[in-house]
């Protein structure tokens, strides 16, 4: 009863992979266990929560939902790959600690790769619509307040120059 | 002294590595671990009468499988009660596996060990149980009726029951010129962090040592529990609590039965084995809280003084009772808020239901006991037709009246007494933040487009800083960096950084150079944990007092270098330095080393301290009798009793004429904890509570059919609000310092929790002009009670 792999190309955060993975693994289990790129955190496995969330092909998606062997060939940023070019944090991670935007940390890797996404189509956000940039997110520790406040300084972090555009910056992990 | 960092909303110190994805949270550990499955009880009341595990053993990749019958010794009997109570008269615990009885649905049956958690998953639907389903007791009117039971031997399914009076309520409300009797509920809700529990545990076979990764809220404790369970000397055993995601409550309780059996089986095995709870896991066999029914009778006077306050209340304990009765006393206790009741006297009852256990979750009994006082505070302003807030001052203990004594038995078991707060100031804060005196000219004109708006009011009195104690151990080292450790576990609440700010203040350093662990036994082994409100409050000030013998012992040495008398030295920036000769100074970096003679110098800060450079003459051993090496202390601190921390929430809503949707338009805290280390993390936790207690008061419940299945077992069906639901919190902080603690400081966690839905229901009520008298409220709800209350005005 043993499984069938199947071979899938990853390219993660800038970074070329080969998975030979059953067809079931899930691209975050994917992520996690067989690339070791542990800041993609599952919280509710039916993609609710939000927590997982990479961007495929530049776009967020669950990455509790997807299998690994069904993104084949696709790009995928995840927190990791959320930092600057420089390899210091990046501007939504940034923002994230200027505003207290955080608590325990596990929920935070979802929403950084989330507003990242967010911030390319929206750069110059109202309160209003950075709370709904979040929308889609769960967070049990900060009321959101300060993730709020998180968008709107990232948002600002990105129009300054020595920033550049918000993350998916294919910085290979040292 | 120029390194001010106490009171300073300074960034937090774990966030960079948390941001980038570089947290250890606990499913992050143990890559390459076996990884652990359960097989759980479908059933909420059922004997097991068999277990076959035959199909699941041609399962590539299974490793081990066990039921109860393979457990023997200590892993084999009941798990620890762990706070006995002499009002507990029946206490009930579970099994690490179910021996023959499932008492809720998702209780452990067989354990299953496998490659991967694919595998063992695999490998748990291959295992047939057979179950004779028995007829469950589900919801508190059952467990009251008692026609069945979930114990065979506790006959009425009460647990617990606990009277505590001062003065004679009953006869005090009797003889009020008004009287009210009030009936007010609280439904079933739960801690839900985003990390789930999860162990990993790691056998080294050959040093016959254990080290467990627990996402728990108190690593000490587990240790001891696993040393007794698992028959390993506790010294022997390391438990450490990596970044935890989120606990509120849950993870204090210990040892989970997965978190027994996961460490027993890596020793059976030999292996590294893990366990991370998902989502359903964590809603079927975690714990909950807050179900209970409070019958409130008071007897007042013309201007709202309560004379006599006669309250009893049920409360529904799930089918165990590991953590004992500890939510019902804090009800008990803590539903008097900032208010002299008169004569008091409550009276509950603890139930066994066949649901999952119920332990604390943030707030702990304390919303339920602030929405009945509040409540009934509402209720009487009502009767009497007058200002609500005017109910509340009528009622305030005075600060001239601190300390003051409710002559009643807290949770520790120590006397109820109040140390500090200014509760009149605090009301009268909130008043003004949300405009209160205004609120009738908004809503007239809100009624002038059609709205319906509502304003409320609640108050809280929070006992924080429960002991017994809490230490630290606080080193410098030879370049001048600074270690401290404590054995109190973190979850968010950024101990990382403020033990950091009370280090730094109390030594001289800059806060950089201060690195803080906790949670971890390896550094620290005698801790309680975190849970209560009281990390700051007990570690905070172990960490101060700690820290100022470390600053004693530099000043001394330093002295004897600098040929300086110590009162004339300050420490500074990392400096030792005589006082107005700021030229003739010392880095404690080189005062660490002058605090340790070597014989061996295996680095340039060695060499300055071997034992022919360092010494105190010949005539005296290098180390003197009283001292020790090394320029590090550890204290402890045990407070007589609690501090108590106090605030007000004002709340305004708006709700639907059409669809009786609730939207809170503004939530106003004022706040009171003392002494502030942190106003930017202590804002941080009051949002995170007000956004709890906004899913309680309208979102969040556990849902039970009659047969004792949770109907909402996901994310998808357990309404946790986002961001679209959560009020933007404005805040307003009262610091009274708490005279029992050298940093005067309280705690924090809890408060902006307890009287969330106390306000929000009284705002509801003011909006509807009917009373809500139970939480949480979903806007169907609302639409029902309003037709109820139409009918009833119409005939």
């Amino acid at each position: 009863m043993s499984e069938t792999l199947h071979e899938a190309r990853l390219v993660v955060n800038g970074v070329p992979h080969t998975v030979r993975v059953p067809a079931r693994r899930l691209l975050a289990d994917c992520l996690r266990h067989d690339l070791g790129l542990t800041g993609t955190h599952l919280g509710c496995e039916h993609g609710v929560c939000g927590a997982c969330t990479v961007l495929v092909d530049g776009r967020p998606m669950r990455s509790c939902l997807l299998f690994a062997v069904g993104v084949d060939g696709a790009e995928i940023t995840t927190v990791e790959g959320c930092r600057s070019a420089d390899g210091g944090l990046g501007p939504v991670q940034q923002a994230f600690q200027d505003c207290h935007g955080l608590q325990c940390g596990f929920c935070t890797p979802g929403f950084v790769t989330t507003i990242t996404a967010w911030l390319r189509e929206h750069p110059d956000p109202t309160e209003e619509q950075a709370r709904q940039a979040i929308g889609g997110n769960l967070c049990r520790c900060t009321g959101y307040q300060n993730i709020v406040a998180s968008v709107l300084r990232a948002a600002e972090l990105v129009r300054e120059p020595h920033h550049g555009p918000a993350g998916g910056a294919s910085v290979p992990r040292p | 002294m120029t390194t001010r960092t106490m009171g300073e909303p300074i960034p937090r110190r774990e966030d960079p590595r948390l941001v980038a994805g570089d947290g250890r949270f606990l499913d992050d550990l143990g890559a390459g671990a076996l990884a652990a499955a359960f097989v759980r009880s479908p059933h909420a009341a059922a004997r097991v009468v068999d277990v076959d595990v035959s199909a699941a053993l041609e399962v590539d990749g299974l490793v081990a499988i066990y039921t109860y019958e393979d457990l023997e010794g200590p892993v084999a009997e009941p798990l620890p009660l762990l706070i006995p109570h002499p009002r507990l008269h029946a206490p009930k615990t579970g099994y690490p596996l179910a021996n023959g009885v499932v008492r809720h649905v998702g209780e452990p049956v067989a354990m299953v060990v496998a490659r991967d958690r694919y595998v063992a998953e695999d490998a748990c639907e291959r295992i047939v149980v057979a179950y004779e389903p028995l007829a469950p007791v589900v919801g508190l009117d059952a467990a009251v009726a008692a026609e069945r039971t979930v114990h065979d031997d506790v006959a009425d399914n009460v647990a617990a029951r606990m009277v505590q009076e001062h003065g004679d309520a009953r006869a005090a409300v009797a003889a009020a010129p008004h009287r009210l009797a009030l009936d007010l509920a609280i439904e079933r809700s739960a801690s839900t962090p985003l990390e789930g529990r999860g162990v990993y545990a790691r056998w080294d076979a050959a040093d016959r040592s254990l080290r467990v990764y627990s996402s728990t809220q108190t690593s000490t404790s587990v240790r001891f529990a696993l040393a007794v369970k698992l028959g390993v000397p506790v010294d022997r055993v390391e438990v450490v609590a990596p970044d935890v995601g989120g606990g509120f409550g849950v993870k204090i309780m210990h040892p989970w039965p997965e978190e027994v059996l996961v460490p027993w089986a890596a020793i059976r095995l030999g292996r590294e084995v893990k366990w991370a709870e998902d989502r359903r896991e964590h809603f079927v066999a975690s714990a909950h809280e807050r179900g209970q029914r409070h019958h409130v009778e008071v007897g007042f006077d013309d201007d709202g003084r309560l004379l006599g306050l006669d309250v009893r209340f049920v409360h529904d304990n799930g089918a165990y009772t590991p953590y004992g009765i500890i939510v019902p006393i804090i009800t008990a206790t803590q539903l008097l808020g900032p208010y002299k009741p008169g004569a008091y006297r409550v009276e509950f009852r603890s139930l066994y239901t066949n649901t999952v256990i119920v332990t604390p979750y943030r707030g702990a009994g304390r919303p339920q006991g602030a929405f009945a006082m509040e409540r009934t505070l509402d209720a009487i302003a009502g009767y009497l037709g007058i200002d609500r807030a005017r109910v509340r001052e009528a009622n305030f203990i005075q600060p001239d009246e601190m300390p003051y004594d409710h002559h009643l038995i807290f949770q520790d078991g120590r006397p109820l007494i109040y140390d500090s707060g200014d509760y009149p100031a605090t009301l009268d804060k909130v008043k003004k933040l949300v405009g209160w005196d205004e609120f009738e000219a908004f809503r007239a004109e809100a009624r002038r487009d059609g709205r319906r708006v509502g304003i409320g009011v609640a108050c809280y009195v929070e006992g924080t800083g429960v002991g017994p104690y809490e230490g630290a151990h606080v080193r410098v080292e030879t370049d001048g960096s600074v270690v401290v450790a404590t054995g109190l576990t973190t979850q968010g609440q950024g101990h990382q950084t403020v033990f950091a700010q009370v280090a730094a203040e109390a030594l001289g350093v800059p806060v950089e150079r201060v690195t803080v662990v906790t949670g971890d036994t390896r550094r620290f082994k005698y801790a309680v944990g975190t849970f209560a409100s009281r990390a700051a409050v007990m570690s905070g000030n172990a960490v101060a007092l700690a820290a100022g013998k470390v600053r004693a012992k530099a000043l001394r040495i330093a002295a004897e270098a600098l040929e300086a008398d110590p009162d004339d030295l300050e420490v500074a920036d990392g400096a030792v330095r005589v006082k107005g000769a700021p030229e003739r100074e010392i880095d404690l970096g080189t005062v660490a080393v002058l605090a340790n003679p070597l014989r061996y110098a295996f680095d340039e800060q060695a060499r300055l301290a071997t034992q022919f450079v360092v010494g105190r003459g010949v005539d005296a051993p290098p180390v003197a009798e009283d001292d020790e090496p090394g320029l590090e202390a550890t204290d402890f601190y045990s407070p007589v009793r609690s501090t108590f921390a106090n605030g007000a929430h004002a709340a305004v809503v708006e709700t639907d004429p059409d669809t009786a949707e609730v939207r809170i338009l503004r939530y106003c805290v004022v706040h009171d904890c003392g002494t502030l280390i942190n106003p930017r993390i202590v804002e941080g936790q009051i949002h995170g509570g007000v956004a709890q207690g906004v899913g309680g008061a309208l979102y969040e419940r556990m849902v039970y059919d009659e047969n004792g299945q949770l109907l909402n077992a996901s994310f998808m069906d357990f309404l946790m609000p986002y961001a679209s639901e959560v009020p933007k919190v404005e805040i307003d902080h009262l610091e009274t310092p708490s005279p029992l603690n050298p940093l005067g400081v309280k705690g924090a966690g809890e408060a902006g929790t307890i009287p969330a839905a106390a306000a929000l229901a009284a705002a509801i009520s003011d909006a509807e002009g009917f009373f809500v008298d139970r939480m949480p409220l979903s806007p169907s709800e609302l639409w029902a009670l309003r037709e109820r209350h139409a009918r009833k005005e119409e005939g």
